[in-house]
């Protein structure tokens, strides 16, 4: 891997589209969110929150859904390809930021309609244990060692977390539940929503998925750098220990 | 070679050597058990409350059985690490499974004997009462949340094993996976006590919480753990 590939090109005709339709949706969202779509007849201005809350928990789950799946695919390809490790890091670390941001709008939403910034409901639970789970994760990608030690570790991690988080979210939803039923996935196919409120929701969510995936390209590109430097420091280090050892004879 | 030892075999010779160095060392029995009677005062102090402490009995057992854990993994990979035992033990071509299997072994031994000293103690300073039919209810859940408990614990401590800054990791990493244990044997456990007016009927569905998550980590770790601890 070629660190001056990296530098000749920091994006690609796909970044940069991805890019453009993350912007146009995103703004979409804001004046819709905040100027198109009525109050709600029950939470008022408070449902607004909504149109953040509901697509970052999407991309949350999301996030967490490629980091294990790019983990089983590093584990199980024969070459153990590094991109598929990167992909899997960089999906990691923007997914903790998008699971903050829910559990951050969904505490302010909570306050306002169940009048407790926090509840002992299971998703909620489950959430904020997904949370706990990939920042030590991340803990696990920092530990050093190889590549092929972190890609190793950090892939069963992720694998191991895909184990605990139906055990965690199942216990706990046995333990005690209180949240709002899903509106827009019921299950009876009846939607239950203003056709405006309805299309921001969807296009926030077109909009958040393609701001993760923008991030997450453009972040696996700065690790797969990262990692080139640190390869090139390491030649760099052993070449010059040689040259000394030469020097001595 | 081709005298490849069995798992059984293996996990038998682990778990018999990590016991040996704990008879021999105390180290659990000296330090790890006054720590936990500690904290089961410690509780008392904090709740500062007769009727609260009956009632939460179970839950503050399970607590300090979870802080004892931490730090009897930290000690069980502790002995291996400091002079490359792990590295040589598979070096000597021992199966992984066999040496997961091997340390929790050892890890349930040492933390049975630890829940029946908390629980005699929850006795005698919360004063909850046991009667016999929730005495079956209180053994199954101990054995199935203890069986949990050491494959977590050994798994990740294997992971964390020889690495910088195991002390903070280890907790950060085993805390949020063995939730679903400290709910089912805590909800269990008040069942098996009378406690707060629950039925020991109530809890052997949660007796099913703990024997599924005992079998899948059990399983994850025979699969996972020569990954884990390979260098």
């Amino acid at each position: 891997m070629d660190a001056q590939t990296f530098n000749a090109r920091v994006a690609t005709p796909t970044t940069r589209l991805i890019g453009a339709l993350a912007i146009v949706s995103m703004a979409w969202v804001v004046i819709g969110g905040l100027i198109v779509t009525p109050k709600d007849v029950d939470q008022g201005d408070a449902v607004r929150i909504m149109y953040v809350h509901v697509p970052t928990a999407w991309v949350a789950y999301l996030a967490f859904i490629v980091t294990a799946l790019a983990s089983a695919c590093w584990l199980l390809s024969r070459k153990h390809s590094m991109g598929f490790d990167r992909v899997a890091g960089a999906s990691a670390e923007v997914g903790v930021i998008f699971m903050a941001m829910t559990l951050l709008s969904g505490s302010l939403w909570g306050r306002i309609t169940w009048g407790s910034y926090w509840a002992w409901d299971p998703r909620l639970t489950t959430t904020s244990f997904l949370l706990v789970t990939y920042i030590g994760y991340l803990a696990v990608r920092g530990l050093g060692g190889s590549l092929e030690q972190r890609a190793r570790r950090s892939a069963v991690i992720a694998l191991l977390a895909v184990l605990e988080i139906p055990l965690v979210h199942f216990s706990v939803l046995m333990w005690r539940s209180l949240h709002q039923k899903a509106s827009v996935l019921s299950g009876d196919g009846d939607i239950k929503m203003d056709g405006s409120m309805l299309t921001t929701l969807l296009v926030g969510v077109i909009g958040f998925t393609c701001t993760f995936a923008w991030l997450v390209m453009h972040r696996q590109r700065v690790l797969a750098m990262q990692d080139a430097m640190q390869m090139t420091q390491l030649d760099a280090a052993l070449r010059e220990r040689a040259d000394e050892s030469a020097g001595l004879k | 070679m081709s005298t490849q030892l069995s798992l059984g075999r293996v996990a038998r010779a682990v778990a018999a050597k990590d016991l040996r160095i704990e008879m021999r060392s105390r180290v659990v029995i000296n330090q790890v058990f006054p720590f936990a009677g500690l904290v089961m005062v410690m509780f008392a102090f904090a709740l500062d409350n007769d009727d609260v402490l009956t009632r939460v009995a179970g839950g503050l057992v399970w607590l300090a059985t979870l802080f004892s854990l931490i730090i009897i993994i930290q000690r069980s990979f502790a002995v291996d690490t400091a002079d490359g035992a792990l590295e040589a033990q598979r070096v000597a071509g021992l199966d992984p499974a066999g040496i997961f299997v091997g340390k929790a072994l050892a890890v349930m031994v040492q933390l049975v004997t630890l829940e029946i000293m908390l629980f005699v103690a929850a006795v005698v300073l919360y004063r909850v009462q046991l009667h016999a039919d929730g005495a079956v209810l209180l053994v199954t859940c101990v054995v199935s949340a203890t069986a949990g408990l050491s494959f977590v614990g050994t798994l990740y401590g294997g992971l964390t094993a020889g690495s910088r800054g195991r002390e903070t990791l280890l907790p950060l990493l085993m805390l949020p996976v063995v939730a679903p244990v400290l709910i089912g044997a805590t909800r269990a456990t008040e069942s098996a006590f009378n406690s707060g007016g629950a039925a020991v009927s109530d809890g052997w569905p949660w007796v099913g919480v703990l024997v599924v998550f005992a079998a899948v980590f059990g399983l994850g770790g025979i699969l996972s753990f020569g990954s884990l601890i390979e260098e």
